[in-house]
């Protein structure tokens, strides 16, 4: 199995984990494409973490804003209605949750991986850029018919790693 | 008597969720008291007497193991459980944790019932549940 195979499938059992175990209703797997580092348009939320060890990447979640609200809303059993700080606070605690769990499914196979603390973004008409020319496995999720998508970046250091050769594509070095 | 517990993440949802949470596991509570770091943890512990401490690991300043480091270290809080309730599912970490006296360890996401069972297990029969 390649690292991009044990991302993908590492999202999916993280996202339907944390969705059925913090949050109510169904969540869906949808398409999972490849996608390079051309900046878009976005508006809703966005939330970040930074990964670093051996590999080193970013993760991230977007959603809309009625979809962050809805995440409060039953996170914290308490009706959000509209961005605030208790909104961005549970998107970012979600993101941490999945991408914690991605980073610890990963670490078997990669070794040791730190996460940063989590960074949220919000507004319309913004675009997101990464440093480098790295892509990205994007994996959409239907939550009750509404869109969230994770986002996952990830890549041999090269500074600490003894499998610098290896990308997103290749084959991972560990049987699972 | 009843029992002051201390929720240490700085996550402020996750302090809300775990509050919500104490207060269903039927455990004598007089107070839950939070902290958003290590350091916050230390220095509220100089005001107020706690019986249990949950504390999440990755944290800005100082994070949970560090805390944990220094409560084991310390005369006054050593024999107060702490319970690490965390994203890391690790092996080095949950080791590490073991290693510097945690109670208990906790995999987020979690449920009210996962929560309730570690503390019961940790507690009883010290504290009444």
């Amino acid at each position: 199995m390649n690292v991009e195979n044990l991302i993908e499938s590492a999202i999916h059992h993280s996202v339907v984990e944390v969705f059925s175990t913090m949050l109510s209703g169904n969540i869906e797997a949808g398409a999972v494409t490849r996608e390079h580092t051309a900046p878009e348009t976005a508006e809703g939320v966005i939330s970040f973490i930074g990964i670093a060890g051996r590999w080193s990447g970013t993760g991230s979640i977007a959603c809309s804003s009625a979809v962050a609200c809805r995440i409060c809303s039953e996170m914290l059993m308490m009706e959000a209605t509209s961005l605030n700080e208790e909104v961005l606070d549970a998107v970012a605690e979600l993101t941490n949750m999945i991408i914690g769990n991605v980073k610890s499914s990963l670490e078997r196979h990669l070794g040791d991986l730190g996460l940063s603390i989590p960074t949220v973004v919000f507004g319309r008409n913004f675009q997101t850029k990464t440093g480098g020319s790295i892509d990205w496995m994007v994996s959409k999720f239907h939550w009750d018919g509404q869109e969230l998508i994770v986002k996952m970046c990830l890549a041999p250091n090269e500074k600490t790693s003894q499998n610098a050769a290896q990308s997103l594509g290749q084959t991972c070095p560990v049987e699972i | 008597m009843d029992s002051d517990v201390l929720v240490v993440d700085d996550s402020a949802a996750i302090r809300k969720i775990l509050q919500r949470v104490l207060r269903q596991t039927g455990m004598a509570i007089n107070a839950i008291h939070e902290a958003g770091n290590g350091e916050e943890a230390l220095a509220l512990l100089k005001e107020h007497k706690v019986h249990l401490i949950l504390s999440d690991i990755n944290m800005p300043k100082m994070d949970g193991l560090q805390l944990l480091a220094s409560l084991k270290a310390s005369g006054d809080w050593s024999q107060v459980p702490v319970v690490m309730i965390t994203t890391e599912g690790g092996e080095t970490k949950v080791a590490e944790a073991v290693r510097l006296g945690a109670a208990g360890y906790v995999r987020k996401p979690f449920t009210a019932d996962q929560i309730k069972e570690k503390l019961a297990g940790i507690l009883e029969p010290a504290l009444p549940l």
